[in-house]
């Protein structure tokens, strides 16, 4: 039994599930958009094709929305069901944005998805539009209540402790979905989920376009606009979120230095006025080795860390791991314990996620600029398409390593500051429990995502003339 | 107990009441994808009369649970994570039936078609059935410790009456169902739901006879509260006793309602019988009450606040929504 805990469990779980449902979240919030953006061309340009891109790409929104909603339930229901005591301790604050989410968004999100998907003849087109306007607006609250909870989880605001109840209260509502996280967790969150969805259709149009003689003229200009409003999308999707990518790390810099000093591997401090070169190095690899409490085998870019984290090629001062553990240890009075996060996959994930960024970023640029005019260059540089076809794919690694730097990055507490891990877990869960829900929950998950991509291959190979739209059974039959 | 506590455990039962009738029906016309349909134009059918809906209907539960976190933590916690195994299979339940209502359209093949129809059918019956079965063994008492939290072994969670409360919940969103399908369909599957609402009604009430008989024996519910639970179990029999009639008589919308009504006394019944307490406790020493289970007063303040303005113009929309899709699908035949 000693092979496994409870919290290992639980939070491998917790990060599972997480992640599982965060596939579908940005995907179907960026579909939302571009969809919404093709069929209003539609409706201003009256051309039959952006009616067609619409339908076509709706199919992928719509499949991307039925595994994301019961996903999300698990999310809901796993706080009380895993993490009691963490429920227990925060439910006055945390608990009213998730209901708030249900009844102001999530409402509107389902009942407006169920009005678009049945009504494409039934309504005139700018009504229709509306529809999915109204789905995509929601979705967006709907993740912005979500990550308000989150950001209080990351910068505790609003609260007084309630030693009789031993729980937190919430004090400022106002200033509970005004917290500073929430603007940068928020706009961060939305441009990742257009560059998803941009990179899902750029990516599943380059693989069409690579049998571009097969499809026909009308068929590989389709699938060209397609990837050229989805490219659009992507690119300014990708500025967006490294734009608001780095005023979060400048504001983490403060408040959870932890977590930026494992980002950028210091072990210990760096103080740029000490140093010849007036300047602090950026370490681009390494290897954290928790018993040395040493950041070794670096391949450090001198005057990067100044330019990335002070925005001057001068000057700065960050504090490494090793003092900020002794800081937090006199903080919270506990000199037995370690505050250092998992240093690696942090270091890592943020490689990878701050990496891939600049490479969707790119990515984009290129396919606009391959893609100009008659698109000859794209349709020609089939290595190009190959990789952009692979690149639907890359957004969700990214998107999974910014979840892991965040919640990893904040160990060892659920709250930040305030309440660890070790304490929120449910007193009565069991290892056998556990590993019965762990396995239930991948397999689950595997084939719901085995089944996910073969449907979208399925999808996309149909083609948008063989699409059967989502009709009700009479209007199949051709009654009025 | 303050004013604002009793308006949110009123609030949270009338979530989980409305829940149960909204996707109440469409459970019952998810069964029916096994029990009724025989041909691939009745699936279609059935899936079209609960297509645009059903994931709005849903989010009820969603909403019912977000609510039961924001008002009463201690009541969520001490409940979600002691009905851990029952929840889990829940859950489950409903990925794979939300899954498979989008799968089973992508699908060309009628091996895999009939494959993801089968899931919509058992998921359909399994989420009802356990939902049910938790409702059912949280008012009839757990092992509860002084901290809130739940030690239960195999027969806290599945007893006599914890079966018969599953059963019972299945059966009524069944009943539930075929009324739903009768108001939107045509042809065989009309006939067939005609049909086994003759048997249906009868299996009801004595179902209901049985549960009322067990709740009085088995658990404190009639003792604790006793003016409501003998007023709303008449209740109950009464308005199946309308709905069987209603439907003899072919008034199809008013079978629907009342039979949508039957779900939702039964969760006013449960929680009248739990009233003034959220959870009950072998040991009574620790059942979780109303009064000191709930969030601060200003969090229900603001929550309440948020509810008077957002639940209107939900229901509004969803309302229109309905109104919509009112139609019946004609059989081709």
């Amino acid at each position: 039994m000693s092979l496994f805990s409870v919290l290992d469990l639980s939070r491998f779980q917790f990060a599972m599930t997480t992640i599982f449902h965060f596939f579908f979240v940005p995907l179907s919030i960026g579909t939302g958009l571009i969809v919404s953006i093709m069929e209003t061309l539609y409706v201003v340009k009256k051309d039959e094709m952006y009616k067609k891109m619409a339908r076509f790409w709706g199919k992928i929104f719509l499949l991307s929305f039925a595994v994301g909603v019961p996903t999300g339930i698990i999310q809901e229901f796993q706080f009380g069901m895993n993490w009691s005591d963490y429920s227990r301790f925060v439910g006055d604050i945390f608990g009213a944005p998730l209901a708030v989410e249900a009844l102001v968004a999530f409402f509107a999100e389902s009942t407006f998805i169920g009005l678009w998907m049945f009504t494409w003849d039934r309504f005139k087109p700018w009504v229709h539009a509306l529809f999915i306007w109204v789905t995509t607006f929601a979705s967006a609250i709907s993740a912005l209540w979500i990550l308000g909870a989150n950001s209080f989880m990351q910068n505790p605001v609003a609260f007084a402790i309630d030693g009789k109840m031993n729980r937190l209260k919430l004090v400022d509502f106002f200033q509970l979905i005004t917290n500073p996280q929430l603007g940068f967790e928020f706009s961060h969150v939305l441009f990742g989920a257009f560059v998803t969805a941009a990179f899902v259709i750029v990516g599943m149009s380059a693989f069409r376009l690579l049998k571009s003689e097969k499809l026909g003229a009308e068929l590989t200009l389709f699938y060209r606009k397609s990837l050229k409003i989805a490219a659009i999308v992507g690119l300014l999707g990708s500025l967006g979120s490294i734009a608001s990518g780095d005023a979060q790390t400048q504001f983490l810099m403060k408040q959870q230095p932890m977590k930026f000093a494992a980002m950028e591997g210091v072990d210990n401090t760096l103080d740029s006025s000490k140093r010849d070169d007036k300047a602090e190095p950026w370490t681009v690899i390494g290897f954290w080795n928790a018993k040395t409490h040493k950041f070794v085998g670096k391949i450090e870019v001198p005057y990067a860390l100044s330019i990335l984290g002070n925005h001057s090629l001068t000057g700065g001062k960050t504090v490494g791991m090793n003092e900020l553990n002794k800081q937090l240890q006199r903080e919270y009075g506990n000199q037995s314990k370690d505050y250092y996060v998992p240093v690696n996959t942090v270091f890592y994930s943020f490689r990878v996620m701050a990496g891939g960024a600049g490479l969707v970023f790119l990515l984009a640029i290129l396919a606009l600029y391959f893609n100009r005019k008659d698109g000859k260059q794209l349709l020609k540089y089939r290595w190009f398409l190959w990789i952009l076809g692979i690149a639907t794919y890359l957004p969700f690694v990214i998107n999974s390593a910014g979840w892991l730097i965040t919640e990893l990055g904040r160990y060892p507490w659920t709250v930040y500051g305030l309440f660890t891990t070790a304490d929120s877990v449910s007193p009565n869960a069991t290892v056998p429990g556990l590993l019965f829900t762990n396995g239930i929950f991948f397999l689950a998950f595997g084939l719901l995502g085995i089944a996910m991509i073969v449907y979208a291959r399925r999808v996309l190979h149909a083609g948008p003339d063989d699409v059967e739209y989502e009709t009700l059974a009479k209007d199949k039959k051709g009654e009025a | 107990m303050s004013e604002l506590q009793l308006l949110w455990f009123v609030l949270i039962g009338v979530l989980f009441a409305g829940f149960f009738f909204l996707e109440g029906y469409d459970f019952g016309v998810g069964m029916q994808f096994i029990t009724n349909a025989h041909t691939k134009e009745e699936r279609e059918q059935l899936y079209s009369s609960i297509g645009p809906n059903w994931d709005a209907n849903e989010v009820w539960l969603l909403t019912a649970g977000g609510a039961m976190f924001a008002s009463f933590p201690f009541w969520y916690a001490s409940l979600f994570s002691g009905f851990y195994i029952m929840l889990f299979i829940v859950l489950i339940a409903l990925i794979f039936r939300a899954a498979s209502f989008e799968f089973r359209d992508q699908v060309q093949k009628y091996v895999s078609q009939r494959a993801w129809e089968r899931t919509i059918g058992i998921s359909s019956f399994v989420a009802p059935f356990f939902l049910g079965m938790i409702f059912t063994a949280m008012v009839k008492g757990m092992p509860i410790d002084a901290h809130g939290d739940i030690y239960g072994g195999f027969f806290d969670y599945v007893n006599i009456y914890s079966l018969v409360g599953g059963v019972a919940v299945a059966l009524m969103s069944y009943i539930h169902g075929l009324n739903f399908t009768k108001l939107k369909v045509e042809g065989r599957l009309y006939d067939v739901a005609t049909k086994q609402l003759k048997f249906a009604y009868p299996l009801l009430i004595a179902g209901e006879a049985l549960f009322a008989v067990l709740t009085f024996f088995m658990t404190d519910l009639f003792q604790n509260n006793p003016v409501w639970e003998f007023i709303i179990c008449p209740v109950i029999v009464v308005t199946t006793l309308l709905s069987w009639f209603a439907s003899a008589k072919g008034k199809e919308g008013f079978a629907f309602v009342t039979s949508g009504l039957i779900l939702a006394e039964l969760v006013a019944f449960l929680f009248a019988g739990l009233f003034p307490r959220v959870m009950v406790g072998n040991n009574p020493k620790f059942s979780i009450l109303i009064e000191n289970a709930s969030s601060s007063t200003y969090t229900l303040q603001v929550m309440s606040i948020v509810v008077l303005i957002a639940l209107p113009i939900t229901l509004a929309y969803q309302i229109w929504s309905f109104v919509v899709f009112a139609r019946r699908f004609k059989s081709s035949k």
